[in-house]
């Protein structure tokens, strides 16, 4: 055998070739992924740096006497409360002339714009409070919470400021009275969207957005498993079948836009639903959804061994019972992804809910699907357009929001992925 | 009676004489497209007997004994042609419902196949299909029998809860077989049931073939002419499409009609 050593000193000979090839592709995987990390972590530190100070609001507690010349329980729920309020500041502030138009108009901003209405709440629900003193926690406004979190740099000259001298030498006196604090802005939650930033908070797209995603789950689940278990399963295989399937195909890569401009003239347009309703927002997302539903399912359901369905019609099951009782099971945890992976970039899309007014301003909470509303991503989008410097923490504080909720849903979504797999 | 059956025990020549006609094939021809897999197949199938269908790779054993269930149906591209009869009724008839006829013929396939379920929902999975039981007691009866018969109980009756896709090879192809006739069939079709087997789970797959002749017909693809020999009272021969010789066992190993017979059994084709 005079070959044998040739074939042997060839392979010694490609070995160091072969090894080097496997070294440069481990090189180029490691650094891709680090690369990929790399990405991330810019994304989420510059979000976090940006968004922190989103999650504390500079609060004022105060002693407020509810005066009964200001208030009278006849007028409510019409009342001074911001003379109130005012007057319940002024106190910590023993320098300041209240005659003085000038700065009792100063003082008079240093709350939030909202506390008033906070207050009138309260004592519309029990007049008995007028004529009483109260301790109560009201919002600083904006430029004032901005300085006590730091975003108004003290250094900068008084013409370039937000606040004027005063106005930041009265700051100073009420954090040494003790009056100012820092809690966690629950406000940012499970208030509605606001004019005023210290009050804006995520409730009304939270809601809106789990509405539209709860429409177009129950829209584009059943309908989109059901289109691709008929056409991998029952379907005849011949030219229309291929036409269907080459369209599909086409409408998962169809720009988001064009779907709201579908939606727009459609569901809005011809079937007159309201305009802003997360129905109309879940529909659209329906439509962009069931295309990728459609694949990932028969992608999955092509991925079954056929030996299992050879097995089930061999004993006498109907082809409705193989599907059902066999193929679905085994399909489950790669529908499920797919269905996740359309439902994330539901969640996220911007383009189709901004073409059937899911950006407008609203300031409550919705209270079904067909009341008005925004989404996440609509409300980061009117946020992220406001000019004032409370409204670009909470850009970023609401972009982390929507972080969290898609992390939940992808953990919702292993964790049931986990459950229906099982090995064949 | 053919002068060679004369020196046949008694036993084998009473069921020889009892032996009626099971499946008769008359000018079965098979297409798939454009390509013609069978050429004008008959034969006759008796009962409670193994057949078993021997040749070469690709000469249409396989697609002849799918015929016999109708399996070929979920071959888009697979066309059938002439007649097959059971028990004399036409079962490509339009008024035969595959998922019926597949009731009464069964079919174990060459690789495992176990559902992911346990063991005993694997075995209670035909009869519950068919509402063979009506209550759980009965269902319990049915699936202790049908893994006995399979030669499976005594291994598996401590752990029926425990997934049948843990199983070893044998195990779980004789789990087939068991799941396969928990449906009480009246026709068993086996395609290759040993070519994933050991010899000593072969052996015992064999043993479970021969017994299983008192309640059931079986049909066999099988690639082992020692098995054909071993299981089979009747054996058909194939090649390239033609069924070239059908005949008692004994026959077609000891003095084939047809030169490719011979030329196949001695080893010389195939």
């Amino acid at each position: 055998m005079s070959t044998q050593p040739d074939t042997l000193e060839l392979v010694r000979a490609s070995l160091p070739r072969r090894r080097a090839r496997e070294r440069r592709l481990k090189v180029i995987g490691v650094s891709a992924i680090l690369f990929a990390f790399a990405m991330l972590a810019t994304l989420i530190l510059s979000l976090v740096s940006t968004g922190y100070t989103a999650f504390v609001q500079s609060h004022a507690t105060l002693q407020v006497f509810v005066d009964p010349e200001l208030v009278r329980e006849s007028r409510l729920p019409r009342g001074k409360f911001d003379d109130v309020l005012t007057a319940a500041v002024a106190e910590h502030l023993p320098g300041v002339d209240m005659t003085d138009r000038a700065s009792r108009k100063e003082v008079e901003k240093i709350l939030s714009n909202g506390a008033q209405y906070d207050l009138r709440d309260m004592v519309v629900a029990d007049p008995g409070l007028i004529g009483q003193t109260l301790r109560i926690t009201v919002p600083l406004s904006d430029p004032f919470d901005q300085l006590n979190k730091g975003g108004i740099d003290r250094d900068t000259p008084e013409q370039n400021r937000r606040l004027n001298d005063s106005q930041v030498a009265m700051f100073d006196t009420l954090k040494a009275a003790d009056v100012i604090s820092t809690p966690i802005n629950w406000g940012l939650l499970t208030n509605a969207d606001s004019r005023f930033p210290e009050l804006a908070g995520l409730r009304g797209a939270l809601v809106g957005s789990a509405w539209a995603l709860l429409v177009c789950f129950l829209i584009s689940f059943p309908l989109g498993i059901g289109a691709a278990i008929y056409l991998e399963e029952f379907a005849p295989k011949n030219r229309w079948s291929g036409l269907i399937e080459v369209n599909i195909n086409n409408l998962a890569a169809v720009p988001s836009v064009v779907f709201g401009l579908l939606a727009l003239s459609v569901f809005i347009g011809w079937f007159g639903l309201p305009r802003s309703a997360p129905l109309v927002g879940g529909m659209t997302l329906a439509l962009m959804t069931m295309p990728t539903i459609i694949i990932a399912t028969r992608a999955a359901l092509k991925a079954v061994p056929p030996s299992i369905r050879e097995a089930a019609l061999g004993l006498g099951a109907s082809p409705q019972q193989v599907v059902f009782g066999h193929v679905l099971p085994l399909a489950m945890p790669g529908i499920l992804t797919g269905t996740i992976i359309g439902l994330a970039q539901a969640l996220g899309e911007t383009a189709p809910l901004l073409l059937i007014g899911m950006n407008a301003f609203i300031t409550s909470a919705p209270e079904g699907p067909m009341s008005a509303a925004t989404a996440l991503p609509t409300q980061i989008f009117i946020w992220a357009d406001s000019p004032e410097r409370g409204f670009a923490s909470r850009t970023s504080a609401a972009i982390l929001v929507l972080l969290g909720f898609l992390i939940t849903m992808n953990a919702i979504a292993i964790f049931m992925r986990n459950k229906f797999e099982r090995k064949w | 009676m053919r002068a060679e059956t004369i020196d046949m025990n008694a036993q084998t020549q009473a069921a020889e004489e009892l032996a009626e006609t099971k499946i008769r094939a008359q000018n079965v021809n098979v297409f798939y497209d454009k390509m013609q897999a069978l050429h004008d197949v008959s034969v006759d199938i008796p009962a409670k007997m193994v057949t078993a269908f021997i040749g070469p790779s690709g000469c249409g054993k396989s697609t002849f004994l799918r015929c016999i269930n109708r399996m070929n149906d979920t071959i888009p591209i697979c066309r059938v042609e002439g007649d097959i009869t059971l028990d004399g009724q036409d079962i490509y008839d339009p008024n035969v419902d595959p998922v019926q006829l597949r009731a009464r013929v069964g079919m174990v396939f060459q690789k495992p196949n176990p559902f992911p379920k346990s063991i005993f929902d694997n075995v209670a999975y035909g009869p519950r299909i068919h509402g063979l039981s009506r209550n759980r007691e009965e269902l319990d009866e049915i699936v202790e029998q049908a893994l006995r018969r399979a030669a499976l109980w005594e291994e598996v009756k401590d752990r029926l809860q425990a997934p049948g896709t843990g199983l070893s090879g044998g195990q779980q192809q004789r789990l087939c077989i068991a799941r396969a006739i928990a449906t009480r069939p009246e026709v068993l079709l086996m395609d290759e049931p040993c070519s994933a087997l050991d010899p000593i789970a072969t052996a015992q797959v064999e043993e479970l073939i021969q017994e299983l002749t008192n309640r059931f017909s079986v049909v066999i693809v099988t690639h082992s002419m020692q098995q054909a020999a071993r299981v089979s009272q009747r054996t058909a021969f194939f090649h390239l499409g033609h069924l070239v010789e059908f005949g008692h066992t004994d026959d077609i190993f000891t003095q084939p009609q047809d030169s490719r017979t011979e030329a196949y059994i001695t080893g010389r084709i195939g």
